[in-house]
């Protein structure tokens, strides 16, 4: 990897600094791939792309309702128990015969209210997002052992069929319907964070909610939606995740709200808001996917080496945002 | 001659691109009340936090001698140490600890690390006695008014040994009779031999309580006068202050006055953190078409607080008056019935309201007027572009292109870029407050006609600035404002800045 002073001559000269952190996620997961293709047989073809995007799809969909609180300036601990909320809810409401469809609609009808409700009650109040959705994870964790502390299989033959199928993408690659959602997910949320003024509030509230406020952007509206939106996405997800289990568990997503706030950091998005890139999102999840593939590859390492190296990517990633946004804000006339 | 127990001298500041002090000379003599008086940015508080070491020994030119021994001081903790104690205008307490904690905070009263708190109380209760304070020393800070968190800071002053004892605006956020006291109670601290230096807008307590006063002018010392025996009465203290040479900096305008466009009449605003004070009280002000009007006002007088609160309620509390706009009565609750009616507000403090300092050009200049660059809550990416262009050429904002990082620009087009943003929402009535402020004369130039073109326009412009001879050439009309009241209206024609002095530091009768 280049060095610090090397990655500041590269700020000075050609590209905006904003696109850096997601330059150096992008080229650090070339280099992987690379790497990972060279140490093994059978690691560099497209398909293990695609299966790091089949294992990972509900942690993508969960990271863009992520991005949008984060670009915002908060935080939403409530994502993981919100997955676990909904592949309980689907299990259990599946298993008394409702319709598959029904089902989804409520799982992201609740998912969306929940998330309308805590962004209420953090902008009206004016209480920490951490704190409110701190209280929002643990009820949702709560609920899910009301419905059953069991794990719950799921038969329904709509969500078998979904979890079964594989659409053929010519040759030998092939892709899940999750991974398929995921990527539309993305892509619509990339499309409204660029060419809406939805996300335009979005990163202006995140750049300065003062500013935001004095040019008569509604700040309220945007906050309150971006953890809609994030409520959405933690349903979405959590249908997802049922797809891939097949089954319902009070426990499943324990700390995932951690894999999608390190994906959106490791992303290039600024935790205190106003700059990053769905790109950089969705480069973070690929980051972390192929992370553990590696390590199954690898065969002789613990799936606990995995977090060793997400927690030293972190490191270096808020030490290089420190770099690129802490020069400029810090100086003062 | 007396004595002096401070002596600063050929003291020179330099900040990045200004000249904060200039070679600046202040002796204190022994046991006397000592004002320093200036406009805004004459340099009296960068003076202080010379002396008080904020600003550490070697970040500046000169030497201080005090008690007769030179200072180097490193930080606070050394000019504390030898018994120099500063107190701010936003007093340095924590609202949560009781008076005693406060008063002790850093110094507490310990046995072997182990605070004695019968004791901590108990020297507290005396020192409060001293200043005059009837309070319980276990109260908590945040449960007494403001007049009485002054006395805390002088009673926690007096706990270190003060020798010097500085004032930062004491009396600007308190009401007459806590004024009236704090005053009382300085005499008696001068009585005791406590040296004491106070910095005031508020000229009338300046000549009620000085001995001496040292007028800065723009980062110079202009002179010390000594109260008794120069017979000195405000008026001979604004001459000094305000001896500033008008030179043509200004663009000439011929202006073309229409109708009336923007009034407001017998506006009040309470103190969103003092409950009960008036910030600003009854004012009432008229823009008419094609015309740059002034309003001046020293630190504390209500300036931004009144724009503030007539731009969509962004200040204060228990809001009341009446706004005419063509004269026609009009609401506005929010930014955006002040967009939506015509109305705009450039902030005083650009960087910290007024832009978004970590996006590029064009989105800050669309910002505020999105709604007009998209269709079904979709943004026009290219008529962004367009209209960013326009601006930048019309503007002449000095960027590589308006993708270019807000942050990284100079004040001067930071400026230009913010004023943009409010031309784009085709204003009828512009408030601009401190345009020019942080920014070098040839970037102010530019402003100026940016502001003239806007009057030729025909559009209404309130300009609020603490700089008299900005105000002088730009304006046709200046307003001043003292103590959140109007205080007096001045045609061009008749201003000087000795008369605007005069009114703004006119007290309440």
């Amino acid at each position: 990897m280049t060095s610090i002073t090397g990655l500041r001559d590269l700020r000075r000269r050609t590209v905006p600094p904003k696109y850096i952190p997601v330059l150096v996620t992008a080229g650090l997961f070339v280099a992987m791939f690379v790497a990972g293709g060279i140490r093994y047989d059978n690691f560099a073809t497209g398909q293990i792309i695609l299966n790091v995007f089949i294992d990972n799809a509900f942690l993508l969909v969960v990271a863009v309702g992520m991005t949008f609180v984060i670009l915002t300036g908060g935080i939403d601990l409530s994502v993981g128990s919100v997955v676990a909320l909904a592949t309980m809810l689907s299990a259990s409401l599946l298993k008394d015969g409702w319709p598959a469809y029904a089902v989804m609609a409520l799982v992201l009808v609740i998912g969306a209210v929940l998330g309308l409700a805590m962004g209420a009650i953090i902008h009206y109040f004016e209480i920490q997002p951490f704190i409110v959705t701190l209280a929002g994870m643990f009820l949702a964790r709560g609920l899910c052992y009301t419905i059953s502390t069991e794990s719950i299989p799921i038969e329904n033959q709509t969500f078998t069929d979904i979890a079964q199928t594989r659409i053929n993408l010519g040759g030998d690659l092939s892709v899940s319907p999750s991974a398929v959602i995921a990527v539309v997910v993305v892509l619509i949320a990339a499309y409204v964070l660029h060419y809406t003024r939805l996300g335009r509030n979005v990163y202006a509230t995140g750049g300065s909610e003062q500013s935001a406020l004095l040019m008569g952007l509604p700040v309220a509206r945007t906050k309150i939606a971006v953890y809609t939106i994030s409520g959405f996405c933690s349903a979405l997800g959590g249908l997802l995740f049922a797809f891939y289990s097949l089954s319902g568990y009070g426990l499943s997503a324990v700390g995932m709200e951690l894999d999608a706030i390190a994906a959106v950091v490791i992303g290039g998005t600024l935790l205190t808001g106003g700059s990053g890139f769905l790109l950089g999102t969705v480069l973070g999840v690929l980051v972390l996917g192929l992370i553990q593939t590696i390590i199954s590859f690898e065969g002789t390492l613990s799936s606990w080496w995995t977090r060793i190296f997400i927690g030293l990517l972190l490191f270096v990633f808020i030490l290089l945002q420190r770099v690129f946004s802490g020069g400029s804000r810090r100086r003062t006339p | 001659m007396t004595e002096h127990i401070l002596r600063m001298s050929g003291i020179t500041k330099t900040f990045p691109g200004v000249k904060a002090l200039q070679d600046v000379n202040l002796a204190v003599r022994r046991g006397e009340i000592h004002a320093i008086c200036g406009e805004n940015g004459a340099g009296k508080s960068t003076l202080m936090k010379v002396l008080s070491g904020v600003y550490p020994h070697g970040q500046y030119e000169g030497e201080i001698t005090f008690e007769g021994r030179r200072c180097e001081f490193g930080g606070i903790r050394d000019s504390e140490r030898a018994g120099i104690v500063i107190i701010h205008q936003e007093l340095a307490l924590c609202p949560q600890l009781s008076i005693a904690e406060n008063i002790y905070l850093g110094n507490e009263r310990a046995t072997r690390g182990v605070i004695d708190w019968n004791r901590t109380n108990y020297e507290a209760g005396e020192l409060l006695k001293r200043v005059g304070l009837r309070e319980n020393p276990t109260t908590t800070v945040a449960d007494i008014g403001v007049g009485k968190q002054q006395l805390v800071e002088i009673a926690k002053a007096l706990s270190k040994e003060v020798r010097l004892l500085i004032l930062d605006e004491p009396t600007a956020a308190l009401n007459d009779e806590d004024s009236a006291h704090l005053l009382d109670l300085l005499r008696g601290l001068r009585d005791e031999g406590i040296t004491c230096v106070i910095i005031s807008h508020k000229l009338n307590e300046v000549t009620a309580i000085a001995d001496s006063v040292t007028i800065l002018r723009d980062g110079r010392t202009i002179e010390t006068l000594d109260m008794a025996a120069d017979s000195v009465t405000e008026d001979r203290i604004i001459s000094g202050m305000v001896g500033r040479a008008l030179d043509n900096r200004f663009p000439p305008r011929t202006p073309a006055i229409g109708e009336e466009a923007f009034r407001i009449e017998d506006w009040t605003v309470y103190s969103p953190s003092q409950p009960g004070r008036k910030v600003v009280d009854g004012a009432s002000l008229t823009l008419r078409r094609g015309e740059i009007v002034g309003l001046a006002g020293l630190m504390g007088a209500g300036r931004t607080e009144l724009a503030m609160s007539v731009f969509g309620r962004t200040y204060g509390v228990h809001i009341s008056g009446r706004i005419f706009k063509n004269g026609e009565p009009i609401e506005i609750r929010t930014v955006q019935d002040a967009i939506r009616h015509g109305v705009a507000y450039a902030t005083e403090d650009r960087k910290r309201y007024g832009l978004n300092l970590i996006d590029d050009i064009k989105r800050n200049i669309s910002a505020a007027w999105l709604k007009g660059l998209s269709r079904r809550g979709w943004v026009n990416e290219y008529e962004e572009y367009r209209v960013a262009q326009q601006f930048r050429a019309s503007m002449n904002i000095k960027a590589p292109g308006v993708d270019s990082v807000v942050g990284k620009l100079s004040g001067g087009n930071q400026q230009k870029v913010v004023l943009s943003k409010w031309i784009l929402t085709e204003p009828d009535v512009l408030i601009l407050d401190e345009p020019t402020r942080g920014i070098d004369v040839g970037a102010k130039y530019e402003i100026y006609m940016i502001i003239n073109r806007l009057a030729e326009q025909g559009k209404a412009v309130l300009v609020i600035s603490s700089e008299l001879p900005e105000l002088l050439g730009l304006c046709d009309r200046i307003y001043t404002l003292s103590e959140g009241r109007v205080t007096g209206e001045v045609p061009r024609e008749e201003a000087t800045q000795e008369r605007l002095m005069y009114l703004m530091t006119k007290g309440q009768e």
